[in-house]
């Protein structure tokens, strides 16, 4: 395609004043889809969890899954919404080969959650207040896989094959409101405002909000007005950016893109546009037109959900504390500084965390732990931290080296053990032996040993040398194969060596 | 008479996804014209204070539990496709996203 | 041997309960007259011979191994090709689904199947049920058992046509603005359209999703409510489907039976089905039901329905546009046809569009096109949402009515069965035929259609329509029962009896003075 002008970004900013909208996409973790029995299972054969609802043959008939009706209700509450007293179910209809019965089963004007918002904190330390529009249920559609002409690629492709496994899948489409003011700071209040909604379905366990599997997708409207002018840009929607810094990046290219074009004299067209991670642009779909008729009425098939206020108040008593407020409690219990605290949460740690210091883990040990080792190894393997070793083995590490029995080198092996399901770490101090040598007795074997293996060594030390230490200390360390406290060892040397330090 | 023209008839036909020949839509421009005209009736006694009714039985809150029941095999979900490639359904080239 | 096809489900069920005949034979039995009948009748679009037998026989089988079965158990049945059987085609009268075999069964096939009834075969509809004549199926025309020149009705003219013409002692129909009322009416036979939500849809192939109800076509009263308490009940995979605790729809019927069933139940004439429009005969033959009821004890009083007159608009609007929203599934890609464009480039969407341009009929194409008209953008308000309003209306008419009356009745449909073509031309005069049963679907409420006589001037058979509260099938039933008894009484014999015998067929000349 085309590479598009870009006009640089501060001078953008100057000219224009960003304008921005997200529609985010929830995948709920659902065990059923929306409106069928069937599994909401991600990487199963192809059309294995399907049916005659969610296939949408002739006769297939909706059934609404209570719980991604609670999970809805809990995600409104958590984005500060009010909870529809009366809603209902739409049909959207057009066609799509993905899309079953080639209508989506959403809402319309009568939408679970409303009126909500959402108070995002920026890196600089600025408060942005996004205003929600409604938070609406629908079904998900199926996954279409592009075949021929370029690899993947809708455009030039032979045919398209569809698995209809994700089709009816429950999604909550949170709707922003617009949200103006803020100038440079648009792009990161892109990523800040999905990493916040990432946070709070998680929070209320109501989606696995892992991004790379869609279960987060976020559509991000721009629109530059230029200064001065109080008339709306005309918008454009930039379709499944799915991940955090694709946002920002999205955001930024689309206000220089824009903001090229208007300069020149050109005009914005309504229009969806595609997001390419690889090469960081986005590129014309298909231009908004009157084909996009959804003729929407009320889904004859469901009945109207009418929330009863005592269930509103029941799940409203289950929701979490909301992630931000708990971040800055658990920063101010840990005593962390921004960039250490910064570190747990990037690396998704909070939770592993805030138990490995219930079990009793002082916080910067298990903050050194988590960042450290674990991660290390976690990234080698490609998998989480969390999956490697519970909050519980941690904190019994940390506990075996502050009490003396591990050094920080043997707790490494130690650990390595325990990820190798050995057991838990005294298990497998117990059975590699590992423990630290306390018994005096085969320190001051292997130092005698080693003073006289090196005359030289000992005739500096007695001459008050005792930097020459090092060389014993290091022989006695290798020796007993890193199982002594250097710091005793050191000191059993100089005894032996008839020091008078 | 209502103002249903060709070209209306032409761009719903679309939206329908059915390839209507010309002379269809000749055809049915006219008869959806005399339909249209003969329906809109409705308008007369639709006043804003009657609420509308959407469904025959006034139901609200029909749940499922939330509980896995057996999906189709995938012979059964494919049993009836017009094309399929393993075991997914196969379509010809789609034009864009939507 | 006895005739076992002119038999009533009843009858049927008790001559195979004590063991004075097989289900084997009974099924052979309307095998064999399919067989000789149908290419005249033409109710079928499948017949199930092989299976039936074998399903026969193991019901025997289960009989005489002393197994406990269920009151219609061994008995045949026909079922409207709207309904998805799991063993048979089900194409809804389209050739868009030609040769479809679904992965499924419809919930109330299941209920027959699990009943232990005899699935015979699936019959002939309009297509998509969109019609009143069975003109539209593509598989061509049923024809009315009492004139082959004639419609049998529609969209179930192929169950009512099967009962009218003993080829099936039970069908299936489904009913949308008079599916199964109606082809009763025309053929002679007995037809109910249950309260909405009474009968499940499951697997029901819909039209008009908030107007559909599947219910039972038979020959008699009893039969319906025999077959209604099989079908009937709470569905969990219709999310539409009541949940009251039904009570027996075939104690009910027994009930009308009684001596003096009929005393002090408070019928109402709806002034507005009743007047200009009616055939002279059709008329005449409600007049004289109506003289009968009151002879019995009845109070017949005329009521009015003032927003019936909207009825047919608001209808022609309600079911094109969810018509042509369930009917966009219908696209190529899971099941049914796909018919690739003559020229140009082969896309998906314009797949699609050839698809369903080869595979959907003109009436199909005209209702998508007015639904879509309906619910487009700026339309709506005037057109879907006003017709839901005079639904609010329709709705209020009835409650008003039946603060006063029990029952309501009307003639089932405005004339006995015409000829084929003579509507076909005019669609709005096809639409307005259905004026008589449009309002109990936009309601919800029941009904039912029962013979009242043939009309002096064609020998045609005329239907009685009566209606009764949502939830309040029962009382179809039981006033049902005891009318159909009264008019039989009246008459001398049932009205099938008279019906002309089909070609090279003795059946009544074996059946002696039964009927
Ligand atoms: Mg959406
Ligand atoms: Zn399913």
């Amino acid at each position: 395609m085309a590479k598009a002008e870009l006009m640089d970004y501060d001078k953008a900013l100057e000219l224009f004043e960003p304008v921005l909208g997200f529609e985010v996409h929830v995948e709920l973790n659902t065990k059923t889809k929306m409106f069928c029995g069937c599994a909401n299972e991600f990487g199963s054969g192809a059309n294995t969890n399907t049916c005659p609802t969610c296939l949408g043959l002739p006769g297939g008939l909706p059934q609404v899954n209570r719980q991604a009706i609670e999970s809805s209700i809990r995600l409104g509450l958590a984005l500060g919404c009010e909870i529809a007293e009366y809603s209902r179910f739409a049909r959207k209809n057009y066609f799509y080969p993905d899309t079953a019965k080639n209508f989506q089963t959403s809402q319309y004007d009568e939408p679970i959650a409303f009126n909500g918002q959402l108070t995002i904190e920026l890196e600089s330390g600025r408060q942005v207040t996004v205003d929600i529009e409604r938070a609406h249920m629908e079904d998900d559609a199926g996954k279409l896989t592009h075949m021929g002409g370029a690899a993947g690629r809708i455009q030039g492709a032979d045919y398209s094959l569809v698995d209809y496994n994700r089709g009816g899948v429950p999604l909550v489409e949170i709707v922003t409101q617009m949200i103006e003011g803020g100038e440079a700071d648009a792009p990161e209040i892109g990523k800040t405002y999905v990493a916040a909604i990432r946070e709070i379905v998680k929070a209320l366990g109501v989606s696995n909000a892992r991004m790379e599997e869609g279960n987060v997708r976020c559509d991000a409207n721009v629109s530059l007005r230029p200064r001065g002018s109080n008339i709306l840009g005309t918008r454009t929607e930039t379709k499944n950016v799915n991940s955090l810094r694709s946002v920002e990046r999205a955001v930024r290219y689309e206000i220089q893109r824009q903001a090229a074009l208007l300069h020149a004299g050109g005009t914005i067209t309504q229009e969806t546009r595609h997001w390419h991670e690889d090469t960081g642009v986005t590129s014309a779909g298909r231009p908004k037109s009157d084909a996009d008729d959804y003729r929407y009425f009320p889904e004859p098939d469901l009945v109207p959900v009418a929330p009863s206020r005592a269930w509103v108040e029941e799940l409203r008593a289950t929701l979490p504390e909301p992630p931000a407020a708990r971040r800055k409690r658990l920063q101010a219990d840990w005593g962390f500084v921004n960039l250490e605290f910064q570190d747990v949460v990037n690396s998704d740690l909070l939770d592993v965390m805030e138990a490995t210091i219930a079990a009793g883990a002082p916080a910067q040990a298990a903050r050194k732990w988590w960042t450290g080792e674990i991660a290390r190894l976690a990234n080698a393997a490609g998998v989480s931290a969390d999956s490697l070793v519970t909050p519980a083995q941690v904190a019994a590490l940390i506990e075996l080296i502050t009490d003396g029995t591990l050094t920080d080198r043997l707790a490494r092996q130690v650990l390595e053990g325990v990820i190798a399901g050995e057991g838990t770490p005294s298990e497998v101090v117990a059975s590699r032996g590992l423990a630290v040598v306390s018994d005096d007795g085969p320190l001051i074997a292997a130092i005698d040993e080693a003073l006289a293996s090196q005359p030289d060594v000992l005739a500096k030390i007695r001459d008050g040398k005792v930097q020459a230490a090092g060389a014993v200390i290091g022989a006695v360390m290798k020796a007993m194969r890193g199982q002594a406290d250097a710091a005793r060892v050191r000191e059993l040397v100089l005894k032996r060596a008839g020091s008078a330090e | 008479m209502s103002e249903i023209t060709a070209e209306q008839v032409a761009h719903l036909a679309n939206l329908a996804r059915i390839d209507l020949s010309s002379a269809e839509i000749d055809r049915l421009t006219i008869e959806l014209g005399q339909i249209v005209d003969s329906v809109a009736k409705v308008a007369e006694v639709a006043t804003p204070d009657v609420p509308a009714t959407s469904h025959p039985m006034p139901l609200t809150n029909v749940f499922r539990d939330d509980v896995v029941v057996p999906s189709l095999t995938v012979d059964q979900a494919l049993s009836g496709a017009p094309d399929r490639a393993g075991d997914k359904f196969r379509v010809p080239a789609i034009l864009d996203e939507e | 041997m006895t005739n076992l096809i002119n038999q009533t489900a009843a009858a049927l069920a008790g001559l195979l309960a004590d063991g004075s005949v097989s289900s084997v034979d009974v099924t052979r039995a309307h095998l064999d007259h399919i067989d000789a009948v149908d290419p005249d009748v033409h109710a079928f679009l499948h017949v199930a011979r092989d299976a039936a037998l074998a399903t026969a026989a193991r019901v025997d089988a289960r009989r005489a191994a002393g197994e406990k079965l269920g009151p219609l158990a061994g008995v045949p049945i026909a079922i409207k090709d709207v309904l998805a059987t799991h063993d048979m085609p089900t194409t809804s009268g389209s050739k868009i689904l030609e040769g479809w075999i679904p992965p499924y069964d419809a919930t109330v096939v299941k209920r027959i199947r699990d009943a232990d009834l005899i699935p015979l075969g699936k019959t002939n509809m309009d297509e998509f049920a969109m019609g009143s004549s069975t003109e539209h199926s593509a598989y061509g025309p049923t024809h009315n058992p009492w004139d082959l020149d004639r419609i049998p009705g529609g969209s179930g003219g192929g169950s009512a046509a099967a009962v009218a013409a003993f080829e099936a002692p039970l069908a299936l129909g489904s009913d949308t603005g008079g599916s199964i009322r109606q082809p009763a009416a025309v053929t002679g036979s007995v037809g109910v359209k249950p309260t909405y939500g009474g009968v499940s849809r499951y697997g029901a192939i819909a039209l008009a999703s908030s107007l559909d109800q599947v219910g039972p076509v038979t020959r008699t009263v009893l039969d319906a409510a025999l077959l209604h308490d099989v079908i009937g009940g709470h569905d969990p995979l219709d999310s539409t489907s009541l949940t009251d605790a039904w009570p027996s729809m075939t104690a009910a019927a027994q009930a009308g039976l009684k001596d003096g069933a009929l005393k002090g139940v408070r019928v109402g004439v709806i002034k507005e089905l009743n007047g200009a429009g009616f055939q002279a005969g059709v008329k005449q033959r409600f007049e004289e039901t109506l003289a009968l009821l009151t002879a019995a004890g009845a109070i017949v009083s005329e009521v009015s329905a003032p927003n019936f007159e909207y009825a047919v608009s608001a209808y022609y609007l309600i079911l094109p546009a969810e018509a042509s929203s369930n009917l966009a599934r219908f696209d190529s890609v899971r099941f049914g046809i796909r018919v690739n464009p003559e020229d140009g480039p082969l896309t998906s969407e314009r797949v699609m569009a050839a698809t369903r341009d080869a595979g959907f009929g003109d009436e199909v194409k005209r209702r998508i096109i007015l639904g879509t008209y309906a619910l487009s953008a700026g339309y709506y308000d005037a057109y879907y949402g006003s017709a839901q309003k005079v639904r609010t209306l329709i709705q209020r008419d009835f409650a008003a009515a039946f603060d006063k009356v029990d029952l309501l009745v009307s003639p089932t449909a405005p004339t006995t069965a015409f000829k084929f073509g003579e509507k076909t031309e005019d669609p709005m005069a096809m639409y307005l035929n259905d004026i008589t049963t449009i309002p109990a679907n936009l309601a919800g409420i029941p009904g039912m259609s029962l013979p009242m006589g043939l009309a002096p001037e064609d020998g045609l058979p005329v239907g009685l329509q009566v209606m009764a509260p949502a939830r309040a099938d029962a009382r179809l039933y039981t006033f049902g029962a005891a009318v159909e008894q009264l008019l039989e009484a009246h008459w001398g014999h049932t009205l099938l009896s008279q019906a002309p015998a089909l070609a090279n067929i003795e059946m009544f000349a074996t059946e002696g003075g039964a009927v």
